[in-house]
């Protein structure tokens, strides 16, 4: 296990020059876009001494490879920088009020897809052959190639306008947010015991991680089907059944051996997951940090949308790596 | 009353082109401490023969019809459960590939104490004692238990096959082709170590292509062809004067390095078991092919020996 620890020194290292190139892609490309904060802020009526001078404030005026490195130290120093629009805030605060919506989001989003995917595909790969499959494989390929607004649209205008079901918007009715603690309404509410806002944040939250989990279940459901229907024909399976062990267990065995390429692909889906979770917090306007990289976007507002990246970055990161220790702890031949 | 006895025994596969007779109409008996090799070439319906005495014909394979008698019990009329129950217990089953036999992603030991709790009551920490006494009976040092699959040799994951076969102490070991995709050294120790097994009470059935091993290691012999039982008998017999012309031919299809003799290959292929030729399923690669041919042969005894072969019956029967 001693080797376990120094892949995860490796891996963690590993992080820093990814984040680095990607923020330094990032902030070139938002200076080379048409545009910038002040006369996003300002507009075109303001006297030009009165935009150099706010230029000049927000440090615009200096050469852009200077600009680069002061960035680049006060990241190293943890420091974000502030807003450049509406009230110059700290950048980390804007995200951490942001961050536990889109986390929230995330985590279920992508537990219904995996739930998903892992029980169609088992069932599919269970009834090879059958009219079942064939409708799993199907379902697979249509919720891969589902566009996230589109289908979101459909599900609120199904539950929400004609059914009148569920909430088509929001993270919460406003005035029943439970004390924070997390921040995460569903486990805050579980915590304090509010089961009025339990309801509420589950009913709120329900449609967008739906729409999330289903598009994102797809590629689970036929990696799995397919490895399933690998996994059960080797040989090991049938020496299992040849030494008599219950039929419950040579499955438990074959999920098992059949999950590991599903542990890697959890990995490569995380950031597309929260590319997706942009698109579903925009259509369900949910209040994370899809909306506010969106909106900041607009606004060319250099340093939040510097610091949005830098934050999904490490996010990503942060999530490849658990994923690859989980693949290492499951699978001896991977222990590096 | 011998351990195993297979009576009539018939196991098709039913395809999409029509019905493949792997294991058509075959009898075979095995007594306790037995040990019976079945050769033949592939696709004759060796394995699936030995799968149909477990129980574990793959779909769309199925036993039609037939007995197989098993310790006083017929094992086509138990139930799922109750063969479960047998299955490892009393009969083990060594597979032909070491490779992929073992669960890559379970320890060596966990893979065998999951075997035991499954028919014992035993607990864990036992178990576990008894796993790497195991290992020590094939070769393998104890502490082996703790290793993955991936972390051994061909040969040793054989050995842990075979450990892990015996490991409930079964009156019957089938082992089907278990040194086919091994070295020829490491054959010879795996064949010795299976012999060592017999001289634990038990009887084996080895299925092998290498008509030369067979004859060096079992007591009977059986020839399998086409689906069909064609002669079995004492081995050395067998080996040495062979009845059927196909026993005959196999024998001399195998070189031999002591002997400085030609080598006669068999023409022909085996035939298609969906549209088997009609009467003797040999004739069409039998140097002694007559008119009676056309018809099925039936079953001759001779010299305690049994041949399907129509060479036999004028003077017989």
């Amino acid at each position: 296990m001693a080797s376990l620890k120094a892949y995860i020194v490796t891996r963690a290292l590993l992080v820093i020059p990814t984040v680095l190139i990607l923020l330094t892609v990032v902030f070139f490309i938002l200076r080379i876009l048409p545009g910038d904060p002040i006369a996003a802020m300002v507009g075109q009526k303001v006297p030009p001494e009165v935009v150099e001078k706010l230029r000049e404030e927000a440090g615009l005026n200096k050469p852009l490879i200077v600009q680069y490195f002061e960035y680049l130290f006060n990241i190293l120093r943890g420091d974000f920088g502030k807003s450049m629009i509406w009230g110059k805030r700290p950048v980390i605060d804007e995200i951490m009020l942001r961050f536990p919506a889109t986390l929230e989001l995330t985590i279920f989003g992508f537990t219904l897809s995996v739930l998903i995917g892992v029980i169609t595909g088992a069932i599919a790969a269970f009834r090879r052959g059958s009219k079942i499959d064939s409708s799993m494989r199907i379902y697979s390929i249509v919720a891969y190639t589902l566009f996230i607004p589109w289908f979101g649209m459909l599900l609120q205008m199904l539950c929400g306008v004609y059914l009148k079901l569920l909430p088509i918007g929001g993270r919460i009715t406003p005035g029943s947010e439970p004390t924070t603690i997390t921040s995460l309404y569903v486990l805050d509410s579980l915590l304090t015991l509010n089961f009025n806002a339990l309801i509420d944040s589950l009913s709120h939250i329900f449609l967008p991680a739906l729409v999330l989990g289903i598009v994102l279940s797809g590629a689970y459901t036929r990696l799995l089907r397919n490895n399933l229907i690998d996994v059960l024909s080797q040989d090991f399976i049938v020496a299992y059944r040849a030494r008599g062990v219950r039929e419950r267990k040579v499955v438990k065995h074959a999920m098992k051996n059949a999950f590991i390429p599903v542990i890697t692909l959890m990995g490569l889906q995380f950031a597309i997951l929260l590319a997706g979770a942009v698109l579903t917090e925009t259509t369900f306007s949910w209040p994370g940090m899809g909306t506010f990289l969106l909106e900041r976007i607009q606004y060319r507002d250099y340093t939040s949308v510097q610091g949005a990246i830098v934050f999904y970055a490490l996010f990503v990161a942060l999530i490849s790596l658990i994923v690859d220790i989980v693949y290492a702890l499951l699978d001896p031949r991977i222990r590096y | 009353m011998m351990l195993l006895d297979v009576k009539n025994l018939k196991t098709y596969f039913y395809s999409k082109r029509g019905v493949l007779r792997a294991v058509d109409n075959v009898s075979i008996g095995v007594d306790r401490r037995e040990f019976i090799s079945i050769v033949g070439e592939s696709g004759c319906g060796k394995s699936t023969l030995a799968y149909s005495i477990i129980r574990l014909v793959d779909t769309p394979g199925k036993i039609v019809d037939g007995k197989i008698v098993f310790d006083g019990r017929d094992l086509v009329k138990l139930s799922e459960e109750e063969m479960r129950r047998l299955r490892g217990k009393e009969i083990g089953m060594v597979f032909q590939d070491p490779m992929t036999s073992l669960d890559p992603l379970e320890k060596i030991g966990d893979q065998i104490v999951e075997t035991i709790i499954e028919h014992e009551r035993v607990d864990k920490k036992e178990a576990w004692e008894k796993a790497s006494i195991l290992l020590e009976k094939v070769g393998l040092p104890g502490d082996r238990v703790n290793y993955y699959p991936h972390q051994l040799s061909g040969g040793q994951r054989q050995r842990v096959m075979i450990a892990l076969a015996v490991s409930l102490n079964p009156k019957l070991l089938i082992a089907d082709e278990p040194t086919t995709a091994l070295d020829v050294i490491v054959q010879e120790k795996i064949m010795d170590l299976l012999e060592d097994m017999k001289k634990e009470d038990r009887a084996i059935i080895l299925i092998t292509h290498d008509f030369a091993l067979a004859a060096d290691r079992s007591d009977k012999i059986a020839v399998m062809y086409a689906g069909w039982l064609i002669e079995f008998g004492k081995a050395n017999k067998l080996a040495n004067e062979p009845l059927h012309p196909y026993s005959e031919g196999l024998i001399g299809s195998v070189p031999d390095v002591w002997e400085d003799r030609d080598i006669k290959p068999m023409l022909g292929f085996l035939p298609d078991l969906i549209d088997p030729p009609k009467g003797c399923r040999f004739k069409p690669r039998c140097p002694k092919a007559m008119d009676v041919c056309d018809k099925e042969p039936p079953t001759f005894s001779v010299d305690g020996r049994v041949v399907k072969c129509w060479l036999y019956g004028e003077n017989n029967g």
